[in-house]
């Protein structure tokens, strides 16, 4: 058997994750072809965030298996795993920026630590990479905890996509930020995905942000994705959960664990 | 009566089981060391945080307990006329056990403490995961050079206590009791032997090594947000406390037993 010349980018084959007896994935397979953007919606708590640490390989999955560029990630170790981590990049939902290092080393960490680059030279790149989110050299040298949280949202994008990786992570981008803030956050994300040409997974319940941002959408529920198809298709899925998650409705096949009065 | 004896087994074995996580976070840890990368800079910031910034505390609570050694001796040596003794009694007692214990437990609740609320911080703001997709390994980067600061701080902090504890004695003694300073310096010397000091800088080194592991292992561990972090503190010091007695009671056994 002969692998075809481009395997897809990420490929996920029954993908399962159980924390004790609550089983948070249950079989996911998704395909991702490079270049494209998933953006994968669902509830709160319904394990968008674990399928990501899966992936990246910070939660190690029960069964299934996580191909990157054809090779299996699930289970391999110090530099094999080094090897896939390189290629990705991640911004996390609570931006996640080391509160002990300026805005500058934040944002160059990896090209630092990780690459082992000259700082002088990394700094010029951060200051690169903060220009194209629109942050001026004197924001380099704040602290995190001087900044509001649009602006660290977008320090955080400019860490993500510093060392240039050809999978970036989007961990609800736009939570907690106020809508305009949020469209801005879209456009940077679009923008430099652009850019990069890089291949995106994108976890969100902002069905605007989702809009924005995706060329394919999945919706997860029950551990499972249960509708997957094509950005533009979403509104005519003809599935009932899907509508009732992007129609914001209470009543619904989703019955959410609250108890009504 | 089955109930009673099930739950003493449980937290026993509960408790084992958690002896066994901080064991093999240890032995990560350890195996991290030796290997590259090294953070030099890191290792720096954190033998400064220790060794420098805990000096203060250290060098009063060594202080005072030479000055404190030094009168309760006095008062109840007096009784079978022994006041003598007291010079060699507090730098016996300080260099041996009241220096590392005291500088080991003053430094668990300072920066062991600390070190729980920076890692557990780290932790539910997803800071450590960062770290791995930043192709920096989390244990060089956060714990070894903790780890190293603390065993290599502790024995200098806990050398400048014995000398401030041997001088706190000297004090009371010189001036309020009325020794002779000279001969007071020579009993101090006479019955000092080089392995008194030794083992009180190999414990103070052990147990900077156990408040930096359990300051990092609990902040490591830490979930859920501020009660977690807070949670992880307490038990950071409750932990490093209780593992420098047990140790303070093994390495006095090993250096001294015969």
């Amino acid at each position: 058997m002969s692998e075809p010349p481009n395997p897809p980018k990420i490929q996920l084959n029954g993908v399962r994750k159980a924390f004790g007896q609550k089983v948070v994935l249950d079989g996911i397979d998704y395909t991702l072809d490079e270049g494209e953007s998933l953006v994968v919606i669902g509830g709160s708590g319904t394990g968008k965030s674990v399928l990501l640490k899966c992936i990246l390989g910070i939660l190690k999955p029960d069964a299934g298996s996580i191909r990157i560029d054809g090779e299996e990630t699930v289970g391999v170790r110090g530099e094999e795993r080094e090897k896939h981590l390189q290629k990705i990049g991640m911004l996390f939902q609570g931006s996640a920026l080391f509160d002990s290092l300026p805005v500058w080393q934040n944002v160059a960490f990896r090209l630092i630590q990780g690459q082992g680059m000259e700082r002088k030279e990394a700094k010029e790149i951060a200051l690169g990479k903060l220009a194209q989110v629109g942050l001026a050299a004197p924001v380099a040298e704040l602290y995190p905890a001087e900044l509001s949280g649009g602006m660290q949202k977008r320090v955080a994008l400019a860490r993500a996509i510093a060392s240039e990786p050809e999978i970036i992570f989007f961990d609800e981008p736009t939570t907690g930020l106020d809508p305009i803030m949020a469209d801005v956050i879209n456009d940077l994300i679009v923008a430099s995905v652009r850019k990069l040409g890089a291949t995106t997974i994108s976890i969100t319940h902002d069905m605007a942000s989702a809009r924005k941002i995706a060329t394919k959408i999945a919706m997860i529920h029950g551990g499972r994705f249960i509708w997957a198809g094509d950005a533009k298709d979403i509104d005519r899925s003809g599935n009932a959960y899907v509508d009732q998650f992007i129609h914001g409705r209470a009543e619904g096949p989703i019955q959410m664990a609250v108890r009504r009065p | 009566m089955i109930g009673i004896l099930a739950a003493i087994g449980r937290a026993f074995l509960e408790g084992l089981a958690a002896l066994g996580r901080l064991v093999m976070f240890a032995g990560t840890a350890l195996g991290h060391m030796v290997r590259p990368p090294f953070y030099p800079r890191l290792i720096g910031r954190q033998m400064i945080e220790i060794g420098y910034f805990s000096l203060p505390v250290v060098a009063l609570t060594t202080l005072f307990s030479g000055m404190v050694l030094a009168l309760q001796s006095y008062t109840g040596f007096a009784r079978f006329s022994a006041e003598g003794a007291i010079a060699t009694v507090v730098v016996l007692s300080m260099t041996r056990e009241l220096a590392p214990v005291l500088a080991g437990l003053m430094v668990a609740g300072r920066i062991g403490a600390a070190m729980a609320a920076e890692i557990g911080t780290m932790r539910v703001t997803e800071q450590i995961d960062a770290l791995t997709v930043l192709s920096t390994d989390p244990y060089k980067y956060l714990v070894v050079p903790r780890l190293i600061a603390g065993a290599t701080m502790l024995p200098l902090l806990v050398l400048i206590g014995d000398i401030l504890g041997v001088f706190g004695g000297y004090l009371v003694a010189i001036y309020k009791l009325d020794f002779n300073a000279a001969a007071y310096l020579r009993r101090t010397a006479d019955y000092l032997e080089f392995m008194d000091v030794v083992s009180g800088l190999v414990k103070a080194s052990v147990f900077g090594f156990l408040v930096a592991l359990t300051g990092c292992y609990h902040g490591y561990n830490s979930k859920g947000g501020a009660q977690g972090v807070g949670q992880a503190t307490t038990n950071a010091v409750v932990s490093a406390s209780i593992l420098i007695l047990v140790f303070n009671y093994i390495i006095t056994e090993l250096f001294f037993a015969k």
